[in-house]
């Protein structure tokens, strides 16, 4: 489990992180979303102890990082932003100095080294420098490092920066199968990877935490949310029935694919209606889609609020 | 095993796997032979002992041993391996002390190497080799008093640059402020008590008493509690970062 109560980190005057307070539980994929420079990383050096909190706690298992920072290391694997690793060692002598570092016992340290090079598929490269990978291998090393003493909390900084599609992919299955019984963070900028992974995303910008939901949640307060949207050939005449629908508070018509979506008055559902409608016209209706709600769309509505800070800090 | 282990294994493997370690050996080995005969007189001084070879020391580290310190932290620092090795579970203290071990230690191994020299003395004369003894202790001990203050400048810096300059800087103020030419100069302006207290404080004489063969505890006590003070500054040093 992760805890922070108040966390808070100040850089002259400049507040990286303001007054976080999130609780992840076991079981739970929780996704730090936020523009660059929202005080992600800040607060995740903080839940590692690297950084010092300028006031509030952090907590990994129950154990204050500040108090009981041994402890609270032992039970967490942390990959640092930009994964980094020694660059002069082979990729088998670096997982050996972090077995070494992290105490683990002979038998078990043989199991855990195999699995998780398998699981990273860093076979080919066990004998290889780090200084000559691919960043997609750099990060996986990051990742097996981060994995390798079997933690129960994991707190990953952008995991799949920088990878190739099949390799997210990959790392995105292993970051599943390991959620089950743990309690993981990670952070990212990808609205992708919210979907794919996580079942509870907190959006900060600026430092402050702007929202603490879910996915579905999140996208029910797009505007997008319950939209209807279709292609047509020639539906001009139709698109005036559609307004007239008592449900219907907006039509928009894509100017460069003629694609059009239908927007409900809130609480609405326009679904049925909508292709009854067309099917009355006689309309040729290639595809139609009810959309579930803009990831995008809500975060950029959430964290640019107040644009101009923003640009400051930028 | 220790996280001081692990840590000291792998500064160790990071000296030898790149140029470092092999420079250091290189240069340190012909320079202190080379040294020795020609600017020590070894020979002209027709003496059997290794006074001229330990009186080089202090310069070659000086030299040295800022260059062997200065990427200790600094890299860490710039590379971003900073954060990976403090998130993972061992105290600042043990990270500080596995990394100056290995320092030392290395330089322990070059001094080791150092062995022809011994072998050429005792095979020109007869020396008291427990004053030889004692000298590659004294000079042991003064390597680890440097390389603590390598190892706590180099936590003040991103720049291993920056960290070399400092820590010769440092370096060299410690060897040479006991010298009477040094102590002359503020001779005028100092009280003689402060004057005292100052010469106390130089390298040089501690372990110039030490290479002579006079094992006093207080010239052993001068190096170990000046290694363990500027590590301990190092220590604070690397604390303070992680608040600022």
């Amino acid at each position: 489990m992760i805890e922070t109560d108040q966390l808070t980190r100040c850089y002259g005057h400049l507040t990286a992180v303001d007054a976080l307070s999130i609780r992840v539980e076991p079981g739970q994929v929780l996704g730090l979303l936020g523009p660059n420079g929202a005080g992600k990383s800040t607060a995740m050096r903080m839940i590692a102890g690297f950084l010092v909190p300028t006031s509030g706690t952090a907590r990994v298992c129950g154990h204050d990082v500040s108090r009981e920072p041994l402890k609270a290391k032992r039970a967490l694997g942390y990959l640092p932003e930009g994964a980094p690793s020694y660059g002069e060692m082979t990729v088998r002598e670096f997982l050996h100095f972090i077995v070494r570092m992290r105490g683990l016992k002979a038998e078990t340290s043989y199991r855990r080294f195999d699995a998780v090079v398998q699981q990273l598929q860093l076979e080919e490269v066990l004998e290889v420098c780090i200084d000559t990978l691919s960043k997609g291998l750099r990060r996986r090393v990051g990742l097996a490092q981060a994995i390798l003493h079997d933690p129960p909390v994991l707190m990953l900084d952008e995991p799949t920066d920088g990878l190739d599609p099949n390799q997210k992919h990959a790392v995105r299955q292993l970051i599943d199968v390991m959620a089950r019984d743990r309690t993981i963070l990670i952070s990212t900028h990808l609205l992708e990877e919210v979907h794919a992974l996580c079942n509870r995303v907190v959006i900060i910008a600026r430092g402050k935490l702007l929202a603490d939901a879910t996915p579905a949640e999140l996208e029910a307060r797009s505007r997008y949310h319950g939209a209807v949207s279709f292609s047509a050939p020639g539906s001009g005449m139709s698109q005036e029935m559609l307004g007239r629908l008592p449900q219907v508070a907006s039509i928009e018509v894509d100017p460069l694919d003629g694609r059009i979506t239908v927007f409900p008055k809130p609480g609405e559902r326009i679904l049925e209606a909508v292709e009854t409608l067309l099917r009355e016209q006689g309309l040729e209706v290639s595809e139609i889609q009810l959309e579930r709600g803009r990831l995008d769309e809500v975060f950029r509505q959430i964290t640019t609020s107040d644009d101009r800070a923003a640009e400051v800090r930028a | 095993m220790s996280p001081v282990n692990a840590v000291l294994r792998r500064e160790l493997r990071s000296y030898f796997v790149t140029p470092v370690a092999y420079v250091f050996l290189v240069i340190f080995l012909v320079l202190s032979g080379i040294l020795t005969f020609y600017a020590g007189d070894y020979y002209e001084r027709g003496q059997a002992d290794l006074q001229p070879f330990f009186a080089m020391h202090p310069w070659l580290y000086l030299i040295l041993v800022p260059a062997i310190t200065m990427r200790m932290w600094a890299e860490e620092a710039k590379g971003g391996t900073l954060e990976l090795l403090l998130t993972l579970p061992l105290t600042l203290w043990q990270a500080m002390l596995g990394k100056f071990l290995a320092a030392w230690l290395f330089i322990g191994l070059a001094l080791a190497l150092t062995f022809p020299i011994w072998i050429t003395v005792n095979y020109l004369g007869s020396p008291d080799n427990g004053i030889i003894l004692a000298g590659y202790l004294g000079s042991w001990l003064m390597a680890g008093s440097f390389v603590a203050i390598g190892a706590c400048l180099s936590a003040l810096t991103r720049s291993q640059v920056v960290a070399f300059i400092l820590t010769a800087l440092v370096c060299v103020l410690l060897i040479l402020i006991g010298q009477p030419q040094v102590l002359d100069f503020f001779s005028g302006a100092l009280p003689r008590k402060l004057i005292n207290a100052v010469a106390h404080l130089s390298m040089l004489r501690h372990f110039e008493a030490i290479a002579r063969g006079v094992l006093d505890v207080r010239d052993l006590l001068y190096f170990l509690l000046s290694t363990l003070g500027w590590l301990l500054a190092g220590v604070l040093l690397l604390d303070l970062k992680r608040t600022r």
